[in-house]
C-alpha cells in the first residue's frame, strides 16, 4: 500500500509546477509591474496547492469492490468421508465428515471461493505483511479449506489433531515441499511466486485435500459462509476481478471503480 | 562514419556473444571436477534421451513403457537429495543418482562411464530449468554418527513407525500395503508405490544407514514421502532406521558399496 501513496505524491507536484510556468508568461505580456507580478505567482501557486492536495485526497480515498458469490440449481451433497483408517480422526467427527469441494450454504451462498483482482494494477511492487497466514489442521480436515495469501507471506501450518499428518503442497509455479508434522510440531513455509491455486494434500489421510492460491498483490479475498467478499483500498480505476472455484472453474469480470467508491460485483457459478 | 558504425557495432556484437556465453554456460562442480554442459549435451544425447527426452521433459521414446516414469528435469524436483524438502540438490548429489542408478526403475547405474563424464552430465541436466540460476541449494543436512543397533532402539523405532504413520503407506509389516497405499501418486498424477522394506535393502537412494537417515530428514520430493527434519531428534531417526533394517533380515551396510566422491 506504501508505494500508492508514494506514487500519488510524484504525480502531484509535477502538476504544481506546470502551473506556475505558464503564469509568470501571461504576467509578461500583461506587462505588470513586479509586485503584482509576485502577487500572481503567490496566488498560482496557491490554487496549484490546493488543485493537488485535493486530487491527492480524491486518489487516496479508498475505493473498494464488494459482493456475493451464488451457485444456481440444486446444490451438491459433500461426499461422506471414510476415516476409519485413523481411529483419531473418525473419533473427531461424531457425524461423518464430508468432501469440501463445493460447499453451498443458504440462499445459494458458495464459499471457499477465491475472488482477486487479476489485471488492472498500475503498481506491482508490494511488501507482503507482517501478520502469517494460518492453515490449521483439524479433525483431520484443512481450515480453511482455501487459503490465500501473499508471495513471501509467512505461512504457519498448525497440527491440533493428536495425530501425525504429512502437508504435501503440489504446485506448477513454486518449489514443492512435503513435510511431516507431529501434533504440535511448529511449521512455517513460504511461496514465492504467484499461483492460483496449489492443492495441498495429506498422503497418510487421502482425503484431506486443500488449496493455498497466492498473489503478488493484497487485492484477494475467499468468500465466506454467505458466499460475500471484499476486494479493499484499490485505487480508482477500471479492474478484472476474476473468482475460482476448484470444482467449477473461474469466472471473470471487469468493474470501473471511482475515488471512494463501493462497486458492487456478482458471480453466479453453475454446475 | 561509415567505418566507426560498423567498428561500434562489431563491438557491441562482440560484448553480447561474450555476453552470452558466460551468463548461459551451466557449470557443475563435483570434488575437484568441473563439469561442461556442452560435453554433457552430447553424452545425454547418446545415454539419456531415449527416456528423458530431448527437451528434459521425461517424454523420451521410451517413456509410455517404463514405470517409475523418467524424471522431468524441467520441474527441478529431485527424489534424492541431501538438501531439505523442497531446495534444490547439490551437484554432488544428481551425480551420485547418476552413479549409483535408481533400484526398482529403470534407471541403470551410469558408473561405467568417466567420473568426467558424469559431472558433465550434471552441468547439462541443471540446463533444463532455470530454477538453478535463479536459486541456490540450501546447506546439506547434517548426518550425525550412528549409535549401534539394539534390541532397545529397534523396539523405539518400531513405537515411532506407528506413530509417525510410517505404516498408513509402508503397511504395518513394513511391506508396502498400508490403507493409504493405494492412493498414492507421484507429482506428475502417476501411481507410485511405497517400499516394501522386507524385498531388501536396496533404497532408492543409497543402500547404506547414513543414506536412510538423509531420506528421513529430506524426504523424497516429487513423491508422497515427506521429510522427518523437525517430527524426529536424530536418535530417533536412527531408532527408525534400526527398526526398517531389521524388517529385511539384511545384515546393515556400514560402508556404501558404490563410490560416492560427492559426499
Amino acid at each position: 500500500m506504501s508505494d500508492e501513496v508514494g506514487d500519488s505524491r510524484t504525480q502531484g507536484p509535477s502538476t504544481a509546477l506546470g502551473m506556475t510556468r505558464i503564469t509568470p508568461v501571461k504576467l509578461e505580456k500583461a506587462g505588470y509591474c513586479m509586485k503584482f507580478k509576485l502577487m500572481f505567482v503567490a496566488a498560482g501557486l496557491l490554487s496549484a496547492l490546493s488543485t493537488f492536495m485535493v486530487l491527492s485526497w480524491a486518489a487516496d480515498a479508498p475505493s473498494s469492490v464488494k459482493g456475493t458469490v451464488k451457485f444456481e440449481g440444486t446444490a451438491p451433497k459433500g461426499t461422506r468421508i471414510d476415516m476409519s483408517q485413523d481411529p483419531i480422526c473418525a473419533k473427531a467427527h461424531p457425524t461423518p465428515a464430508t468432501t469440501e469441494d463445493v460447499v453451498v450454504g443458504s440462499g445459494g451462498a458458495l464459499e471457499n471461493v477465491v475472488v482477486y483482482v487479476s489485471d488492472g494494477l498500475t503498481t506491482h511492487n508490494f511488501q507482503p505483511p507482517q501478520q502469517p497466514a494460518v492453515l490449521e489442521q483439524k479433525g483431520c480436515q484443512y481450515k480453511p479449506h482455501v487459503l490465500a495469501l501473499q508471495a513471501n507471506q509467512k505461512l504457519d501450518v498448525v497440527n491440533t489433531d493428536e495425530t501425525t499428518h504429512n502437508i504435501h503442497p503440489t504446485p506448477n509455479n513454486n518449489r514443492e515441499w512435503n513435510m511431516t508434522q507431529p501434533h504440535g510440531m511448529p511449521l512455517e513455509q513460504t511461496f514465492a511466486r504467484e499461483e492460483v491455486a496449489i492443492p495441498v494434500k495429506c498422503n497418510v489421510h487421502p482425503w484431506m485435500k486443500g488449496y493455498i492460491a497466492v498473489f503478488k498483490h493484497p487485492y484477494f479475498a475467499v468468500t465466506d459462509k454467505n458466499g460475500s467478499f471484499e476486494l479493499k483500498d484499490l485505487r480508482p480505476g477500471t479492474y478484472t476481478i476474476t473468482a475460482w472455484q476448484e470444482k467449477l472453474g473461474t469466472q471473470v469480470q471487469k468493474v470501473t471503480v471511482g475515488a471512494g467508491e463501493t462497486k458492487a460485483v456478482e458471480f453466479t457459478f453453475k454446475q | 562514419m561509415v567505418g566507426t558504425i560498423t567498428r561500434w557495432a562489431g563491438a557491441v556484437v562482440f560484448v553480447c556473444v561474450i555476453g552470452s556465453a558466460i551468463g548461459f554456460a551451466q557449470e557443475a562442480h563435483v570434488g575437484k571436477l568441473a563439469g561442461n554442459a556442452k560435453r554433457g549435451k552430447a553424452l545425454y544425447q547418446r545415454y539419456c534421451i531415449f527416456c528423458h527426452g530431448p527437451y528434459g521433459d521425461g517424454r523420451g521414446e521410451s517413456a509410455p513403457y517404463l514405470d517409475p516414469k523418467p524424471r522431468d528435469f524441467t520441474k527441478a524436483v529431485f527424489k534424492c537429495r541431501s538438501t531439505p524438502s523442497g531446495s534444490l540438490p547439490l551437484d554432488s548429489d544428481l551425480y551420485d543418482t547418476i552413479s549409483r542408478g535408481i533400484h526398482a526403475s529403470g534407471m541403470p547405474s551410469w558408473k561405467p562411464l568417466l567420473k568426467q563424464e558424469r559431472v558433465d552430465l550434471v552441468a547439462y541436466i541443471k540446463t533444463f530449468s532455470s530454477a538453478f540460476q535463479e536459486e541456490k541449494p540450501a546447506a546439506p543436512v547434517e548426518i550425525p554418527p550412528e549409535p549401534p543397533s539394539s534390541a532397545e532402539s529397534i523396539q523405539r523405532g518400531a513405537q515411532l513407525f506407528q506413530s509417525m504413520n510410517c505404516w498408513s503407506c509402508h503397511g504395518k509389516d513394513g511391506r508396502g500395503y498400508g490403507p493409504s497405499a493405494p492412493t498414492l501418486t507421484d507429482s506428475r498424477g502417476f501411481p507410485i508405490a511405497p517400499f516394501d522394506f522386507t524385498s531388501g535393502p536396496r533404497f532408492k537412494c543409497g543402500e547404506t544407514d547414513r543414506d536412510m537417515f538423509r531420506d528421513l530428514m529430506t524426504g523424497l520430493d516429487g513423491t508422497p514421502m515427506p521429510s522427518f527434519a523437525s517430527a524426529m531428534t536424530a536418535d530417533q531417526r536412527w531408532d527408525v532406521v534400526h527398526y526398517i533394517r531389521s524388517l529385511s533380515g539384511h545384515k546393515t551396510h556400514a560402508k556404501p558399496k558404490i563410490e560416492a566422491i560427492g559426499q
